[in-house]
């Protein structure tokens, strides 16, 4: 195989998954069940991820003259991406029960959605970085809106949609900038060049540019307003994944760009995102605090752990890339499992979605109540779930750069947050008022059953945030790995021939 | 002349963005803007960037323009409803609009002597045409990206028949 396929060889596989999944969607009669074709899509993703750790073996490999990227840092988000795309499949297998006129299409744009998040985390070109950035944020658009029978879903897909072209905008003029600046749109050749440059103001410009675009996309304050009314609009196992996938290739984008593209201006932008952290972290925490409905609850908290995230970017290069690393997948792995619970209780019509909807869940179903407790333990960072690890990382790492300020407004903020994580908790374990007038005939929440399929989607999220938890070696190795790599200068003759025995 | 063709397009830019904004039958908006892209393709290829003048014209006025006008046809839409619109946009929107605005424009104008003077059309002066450049580059360094648009478009083409059929 030559070198150029191997280095793009998780995209292909999907790639090709995502089309035939297209193709056979088109000549099934209406009606049937797409079930068959969700497996397909689950099997392409689990190939992916597998051709994703077949690549850790070569090192650091650059293809298609140089556009991308393969190293650990790469894999890692790979691999991360592929996990959510599949455990996010699993729980929406059964989701379209009774509503199966796009069941098909809906797999095929969360291949190809992942496709674009995959291509943002490998590529060390910008215009590579743009093109998969418009992939994964136009499928995430559109399945946005699937449920096209509600109006928040068309709300929130239109609204998703004007903002997201906004902030690509903004993405496009950075990159335009950096051009201008350093005659490059390479990462490597822009920190070449910045040193250099003769315009230093407007290189300066093209982070700043860059740094709201991303901002937008992981829904960062003050760029977060879009958040809440998309996530409460969306369909549930649609806000599982686009809260944490596209948030990871984001942010693995901007510790390329940040680190690897313009150190020189390290204290700089340091200062802007530690700005940024500090507004989202406050910001979602005091949001959350006000919201009636669960799922602009967790939208306003995964602005705060946007805040937690950004705080790892103020530390020293190394730490920085492996904490914040090491921070997403945790985030990825409680988040995707904590919107499972939230598809598995409401469902396609979404009948729970206030905190008085939930009250009393673990007396109806108590597993699903267990899980969700658990997820939310994680989020608020109670030891021995990933959570805690998570933000332990990120914080000694903004302490060991001596920005002791920020970790402390950043500890400070999540012992803030456990309050409205524990209300929910706590909600969870009441008697409703509700169950005690019905006496156990709960019409308003008809039972049913957890399938087989999205169980093992929601026990893998639960297992990976408490492995991440008790365990944390194996991942925090390869966090650690990916940030030694992607920080290491690539040697000149990057396209070593890969023997294939 | 450089500066005279700057002027006299880059007025008729702005006048008819204006103009799009203000008219109220989505036609005559729609026509406006076309004159805006006109003119940006004369100011761009003022600057010496002849592919994008020509990109400019056959993309934006020939292709997206023609479909604009013809949604508005078949969509058979009337004169737009005004709103007082959101005081958010009063209060934040403009003002951030006017501070980017200005701080671009501050960048621009501190850092214009190293930024240079354009030429009108590039390669006569220099004898290195942008066109083929382009094309090196694209087929070359940016092949992937090239390549990958293809997937772009492909989710494009998918998500308009997703939003578009009917649910059943």
């Amino acid at each position: 195989m030559s070198p150029n396929v191997i280095a793009l060889l998780p995209e292909i596989v999907l790639t090709i998954t995502g089309v035939l999944v297209m193709l056979i969607e088109a000549v099934l009669t209406p009606g049937t069940s797409r079930k068959s074709l969700g497996w397909f899509a689950i099997l392409g993703t689990i190939a992916s991820g597998a051709a994703a750790f077949y690549q850790l073996q070569f090192g650091t490999v650059q293809a298609y003259s140089g556009s991308i990227q393969i190293d650990a840092f790469s894999v890692f988000f790979h691999v991360l991406i592929a996990a959510v795309v599949l455990v996010t499949l699993l729980g929406s297998l059964d989701y379209f029960h009774g509503h199966a006129t796009h069941a098909g299409e809906y797999f095929a744009l969360s291949l190809f959605g992942a496709v674009g998040m995959m291509l943002m985390t490998c590529s060390v070109e910008l215009l590579m970085v743009f093109i998969g950035l418009e992939i994964s944020s136009i499928s995430t658009y559109i399945m946005a809106g699937f449920r096209k029978g509600q109006a928040t879903g068309s709300e929130s897909s239109i609204k998703y949609f004007l903002l997201g072209s906004f902030a690509t905008a903004f993405f496009l003029y950075g990159i335009a900038l950096a051009f201008g600046a350093t005659g490059s749109t390479s990462i490597a050749a822009i920190a070449a060049g910045l040193g250099s440059s003769a315009t230093p103001l407007m290189a300066f410009m093209a982070l700043a540019m860059i740094i709201i675009g991303i901002g937008f996309k992981v829904s960062a304050a003050p760029f977060h307003v879009w958040t809440p009314d998309v996530y409460q609009g969306a369909p549930a196992p649609v806000v599982g994944l686009m809260s944490t996938a596209p948030k990871a290739a984001a942010f693995a984008v901007l510790l390329r760009i940040t680190f690897s593209g313009f150190p020189g201006f390290e204290p700089r932008w340091a200062l802007l995102i530690g700005i940024i952290a500090v507004l989202s972290m406050t910001i979602g925490n005091l949001g959350a605090l006000l919201q009636k409905d669960v799922k602009r609850m967790l939208a306003y908290s995964s602005i705060a752990h946007a805040g937690y995230l950004l705080v790892a970017f103020t530390a020293f290069p190394k730490d920085a890339i492996a904490s914040a690393a090491f921070y997403i997948a945790t985030y990825s792995a409680m988040n995707v499992g904590a919107f499972a619970v939230i598809t598995q209780v409401s469902g396609y019509d979404e009948t729970s979605r206030t905190a008085e909807d939930f009250t009393g869940l673990a007396l109806r179903r108590p597993v699903m109540a267990a899980l969700l407790t658990f997820f939310l333990l994680s989020l608020i960072g109670i030891p021995f779930t990933g959570g805690f690890f998570g933000k332990f990382y990120v914080f000694s790492a903004a302490i060991g750069a001596g920005h002791i300020w920020i970790a402390v407004l950043g500890l400070a903020n999540s012992g803030f947050a456990c309050f409205y994580y524990l209300r929910l908790i706590a909600a969870l374990y009441t008697k409703s008022l509700k169950d005690v007038t019905t006496a156990g005939e709960d019409i308003a929440h008809p039972f049913t059953a957890t399938t087989i399929p999205a169980g093992i989607g929601l026990t893998l999220a639960a297992a990976a945030t408490l492995i991440l938890g008790i365990l944390p070696g194996q991942v925090l190795q390869l966090a650690q790995r990916a940030g030694t790599t992607s920080l290491a200068p690539v040697e000149k003759a990057s396209m070593p021939v890969i023997e294939v025995k | 002349m450089e500066l005279a063709l700057f002027i006299i397009f880059g007025l008729i830019a702005v006048a008819g963005a204006l103009n799009f904004l203000f008219q109220r039958h989505p036609i005559n908006s729609a026509l406006s803007l076309v004159t805006v892209m006109m003119s940006l393709a004369v100011l761009y290829w003022s600057l010496g960037a002849e592919f994008l003048a020509a990109a400019q014209v056959i993309v934006y006025s020939g292709a997206i323009m023609v479909l604009f006008v013809f949604v508005i046809m078949l969509l058979n839409a009337g004169e737009e409803e005004r709103t007082t619109g959101s005081r958010m946009a009063y209060i934040a929107g403009f003002p951030g609009a006017a501070a980017i605005f200005c701080l671009l424009s501050f960048v621009f104008l501190t850092e214009r002597k190293a930024l240079g003077n354009a030429n009108i059309g590039g390669y006569l002066n220099n004898f290195t045409s942008n066109i083929s450049e382009i094309s090196t580059v694209l087929f070359t360094k940016l092949l992937l990206p090239f390549e990958v648009t293809s997937v772009l478009i492909l989710v494009a083409i998918l998500g308009a028949v997703v939003l578009a059929r009917k649910e059943q």
